[in-house]
């Protein structure tokens, strides 16, 4: 009951903006990077405003008049050469610190707890696949789009790469980090608090780099182990006549050959696995939210909503769309 | 190839006053005529056409950005294709950067060193010219393609593998990678030309202590650009052949790594930047002498500066990379290395500041520009001591943070003083001044105008937007911000055609300049505006580092070349003292011709393997044509 209520009472927040800013750092990660941009901030606008001032005085001192050229007759100099040497000093000085402050704030930023929950992000032109693996693959599954994790406990993000290079970035959790072909890279996180953050590509990745996005559900601990039990089932058999007609035209139709629905015959591996779609809160990587409208009318024409993504155009007739659109809503 | 003495050669000390200057100006002019002009070796000429042709790669390229900030203006927007937006962003970058920021120093360069070192022409005029026509043709061959569709539209950091063969099969990639062959053997063409121009092309006299610093910065810049070059053309050939000949630099899945091109990318593309501020700060050196109408303080540690600068801008490449997963601690000592190009940096503006309060400050335009710069680069260059902090960077890398950050940089650090710099030389390059009341309009519109468009760039990418994403939604609350940075860049857009305007008026009827209108110390104020095809009428003697401030009277001057072809004075490299003569080239059509038939060879290349075949001919043959053994002049000896 729960598991059920708890997305859909979210599904506004993940709709609207969701947290995407380091501004408003949510993450313990995100904490300590804005502390660190803070101390540098500060440093930085006080020598800035000490450059104007000195630039203005300098221009505003009272000249002795003339445009004769000072020429060789240059006032005495060593007195400037000596405050000018004093700045370079002091810059040093001020560099160094700043790359102690840095370091100490790297360390802190990817610590890496052992104890951390661990799950693989793998990213496609232009979506997320999300792995919850696991040593019994019976509780191993494969998601897209939306990555639920507990708050309050570490989290090992590891991440690869399908095709291009991508980018994953929940500034509000922590900062970005690069998946790469032929590379794994793993980032951690912790988020402080139960939430939905928004996160984005962000390295450019082709056409539709402007819509790869997703969302990350902080669900307290409990919720979230329920969340997971029901996550690892299959999907739901459809019940009603509709239901059925929908499943069979998923195939019919060739949907099932790019997408997987668990415990179904659809086993497509190209696009995103659908087998708990109807849960999600967003559709086409965080385009738009997920409601029946949207996902009838990402079905009818995928690309009018993200143009240039590889899902086709099917040719459908509305009583077919509304029979896989049926049936998709039932996939929670 | 020294020529001994010969009692019938006519030399410069036969003839004085018009005499002589009417027989060196035919010595030296280019060729009248249509094909005269394309014959041409003058450095002023090809400096001019390269600067002209720089400025207009800046107006295609601002126009670029100008549609990208109507597309992002607000949420949603339609304005622009997904496609066409990625081919605009990707063509606005490799314009600037390759086609504009690059070439328009080293135009500025090819008109000015030779002139402010005291000689008659660049060295390797031919190889001058050549650079030119490939420059012209590569800039043209890549906005041709983007008018034909098929301008590139993966960045203009192109990265494997989205720039491979696999995930773009169009020709777009190819074109680009060939464009940046083209531009940066212009590139290392003029740097070598810059380094032995000011190595032995120095008037007697001008010890390595009294080059101007404008030289030093360009000396500078161009070592830079023989280190950093190769790195950027090792890394588009082996793009190029991945694509054509199905080579495995970058594919992971054959043993190549994707990381490879970002290193080789990224070791040029750093030194870029500097390649661009670098000759800004000369810029700035020379505006701030003349207008604060003092030396600049402390000489030897601007020197010392640019010197490391040039050495540190190689040693922190990685600051680029600090998302793709390298070590910790590596990447930790780059955060310092990067940071430490700040004292440099620091220690030339604090020269500059010292300058300022220690002199007698007139405010024209070219000074103001200088203002502008130290105000907008400083807070640039506090920005990118951020962004070198690896934990700030995970944060703000591939942001609008580092959108604003290295418009601050380069536009503040590189762009004002350059349009300082149009101001300063206008009167030497056309003989008439421009505008002032224009020039102020120019300023003020330029400073605020990129203050509002990228100043509020900052905010945005800490509040999450990143970049090269072609649209975003209203929920985001990044819509007023982006209308404000729009509304910024139009008023920046206009602040350029008054420039255009101010020149162009002041080309037809702009007040005459005379030799030295604003009463500057160095030596290209000491000849004519515009100056004559021979420079000098007769080379100068340096004895101080600012030579028309230090003698009152005319200055003193070396008598002895020959009045029979064109010579110029080599000197030693250290305190240069007289060496020898030189032949310098008579015009030639063949740089033009080898141009042509490189242009032929590369692009045919990217359609089919055979070009190798069929485009070399033509190349050997018009190589064979330039270097030809010349003229009888020569074999008199």
């Amino acid at each position: 009951m729960r598991t059920a209520l708890v997305p859909s009472a979210m599904l506004p927040l993940a709709a609207c903006a969701g947290r995407q800013s380091a501004l408003d750092p949510q993450g313990l990660q995100s904490d300590e990077i804005l502390r660190t941009f803070f101390i540098f901030l500060v440093i930085a606008a006080v020598v800035w405003v000490a450059v104007v001032i000195v630039l203005i005085i300098g221009m505003l001192r009272r000249k002795r008049a003339g445009d004769q050229p000072l020429g060789l007759h240059i006032p005495f100099e060593r007195a400037t050469g000596r405050v000018v040497l004093g700045l370079g000093l002091a810059t040093l000085v001020i560099v160094l610190g700043l790359s102690i402050v840095s370091y100490a704030g790297q360390r802190t930023v990817f610590a890496k707890d052992e104890h951390a929950l661990t799950l693989k992000v793998i990213g496609h032109q232009w979506w997320w696949e999300v792995r919850y693996e696991d040593d019994s693959p019976d509780r191993s599954f494969v998601t897209a789009n939306e990555i639920r994790i507990p708050a309050g406990q570490p989290v090992k993000v590891e991440l690869e790469s399908a095709d291009v290079i991508h980018s994953f970035w929940v500034p509000s959790l922590t900062g970005k980090m690069d998946l790469i072909t032929g590379q794994k890279n793993e980032l951690q996180f912790t988020a402080r608090n139960a939430g939905v953050y928004r996160g984005q590509c962000a390295e450019f990745c082709g056409l539709q780099h402007a819509h790869m996005a997703f969302a990350v559900l902080a669900l307290p601990p409990d919720e979230f182990g329920r969340w997971r039990d029901h996550e690892n089932q299959n999907a739901n058999i459809p019940t009603d006549q509709l239901g059925k007609q929908g499943e069979q035209l998923f195939r019919a139709r060739g949907c099932a050959l790019c997408h997987n629905i668990r415990g179904t015959l659809a086993g497509g591996q190209l696009g995103p696995d659908l087998t708990h779609v109807g849960s999600r809160t967003t559709i086409a990587a965080g385009t738009l939210p997920l409601t029946p409208a949207t996902l009838g009318a990402w079905i009818a024409d995928p690309q009018h909503i993200k143009p240039g993504n590889y899902m086709p155009k099917m040719p459908l007739q509305s009583g077919e769309l509304i029979a896989i659109l049926h049936y998709l809503e039932q996939l929670k | 190839m020294s020529v001994t003495a010969d009692k019938r050669e006519l030399r410069d000390d036969a003839l004085n006053g018009l005499q002589l200057s009417t027989r060196l100006e035919s010595l030296w002019r280019t060729p009248s005529g249509f094909l005269g002009a394309l014959m041409s070796v003058d450095h002023k000429v090809v400096g001019r056409r390269y600067i002209v042709t720089a400025f207009v790669f800046l107006l295609l390229g601002g126009v670029l950005a100008i549609l990208m900030r109507v597309q992002l203006a607000g949420p949603e927007q339609t304005f622009l294709s997904p496609d066409k937006y990625n081919q605009i962003f990707t063509m606005h970058g490799s314009t600037m950067m390759f086609l504009f920021a690059v070439p328009v120093m080293e135009a500025f360069a090819v008109y000015l060193v030779p002139l402010m070192v005291g000689t008659r022409n660049i060295a390797f005029p031919r190889l001058n010219a050549f650079s030119y026509w490939i420059f012209l043709f590569g800039g043209c061959f890549l906005w041709i393609s983007f008018m034909l569709n098929v301008g590139p539209d993966v960045g203009w950091f192109a990265y494997v593998p989205l720039s491979s063969l696999q995930y773009t099969p169009t020709k777009r990639p190819d074109v680009w990678a060939q464009m940046i062959t083209f531009t940066e053997v212009a590139a290392l063409a003029v740097a070598v030309e810059i380094v032995v121009t000011v190595f032995k092309l120095r008037a007697p006299g001008m010890t390595l202590d009294r080059i101007p610093l404008f030289v030093w910065a360009m000396l500078v810049t161009a070592f830079l650009v023989m280190f950093a070059m190769p790195s950027i053309m090792v890394a588009s050939t082996s793009l190029i052949l991945d694509r054509l000949v199905n080579t495995r630099f970058y594919d992971s899945s054959s043993g190549g790594h994707p990381l490879l091109w970002q290193h080789l990318f990224w070791f040029f593309g750093h030194p870029e930047v500097y390649i661009i501020f670098i000759p800004g700060t000369g810029m700035v050196s020379a505006i701030l002498a003349t207008f604060a109408r003092r030396p600049v303080v402390g000489y030897p540690v601007v020197i010392l500066s640019l010197i490391a600068t040039g050495f540190l801008s190689f040693g922190l490449w990685v600051h680029h990379m600090f998302v793709t997963g390298l070590p910790q601690l590596g990447a930790g000592l780059f955060t310092a290395s990067s940071m430490l190009i700040a004292v440099p940096s620091g220690l030339q503006i604090f020269c500059w500041l010292a300058t300022l309060w220690d002199g007698r400050p007139v405010y024209r335009t070219p000074l103001l520009f200088v203002i502008g710069f130290i105000v907008i680069f400083v807070l640039g260059g506090l920005s990118g001591v951020m962004v070198a902090s690896v934990p700030i960077d995970t944060q703000v890398h591939d942001t609008y943070f580092v959108v604003a950050h290295f418009h601050y940089v380069l536009i503040g650090g590189a762009v004002f003083p350059l349009i300082g710099a149009v101001y300063y030389w206008f009167p030497k390059i056309t003989g008439r001044m421009l505008s002032e009341t224009l020039g102020r309009w120019n300023f003020w519109l330029a400073f605020v105008g990129f203050n509002v468009a990228f100043f509020p760039m900052h905010i945005l990418g800490l509040i999450g937007m990143p970049r090269r994403v072609y649209t975003y939604t209203a929920e985001m609350d990044w819509a007023h911000l982006n209308l404000l940075s729009s509304g910024g860049a139009a008023i920046f857009a206009i602040s350029f055609a008054l420039l255009l305007a101010n020149a162009i008026l002041s080309l037809r009827s702009g007040a005459l300049a005379g030799n030295n209108p604003w009463d500057a110390s160095t030596l290209e104020w000491a000849t004519t505006s515009p100056p004559a095809p021979q420079n000098f009428d007769r080379i100068p003697v340096v004895k101080h580092r600012d030579p028309l401030w230090a003698d009152n009277e005319s200055l003193p001057v070396v008598v002895g070349l020959s009045l029979e072809r064109r010579e110029v004075l080599l000197t030693t490299l250290a305190e240069a003292d007289p060496q020898v003569r030189e032949a310098s080239p008579e015009p030639s059509i063949w740089p033009l011709l080898t141009a042509i038939a490189t242009t032929v060879f590369f692009i045919g290349s990217i359609f089919t393997p055979w070009a190798v075949l069929w485009g070399t001919p033509p190349m050997a043959v018009a190589l064979i044509g330039w270097f030809w053994p010349g003229g009888s002049k020569e074999n008199e000896e």
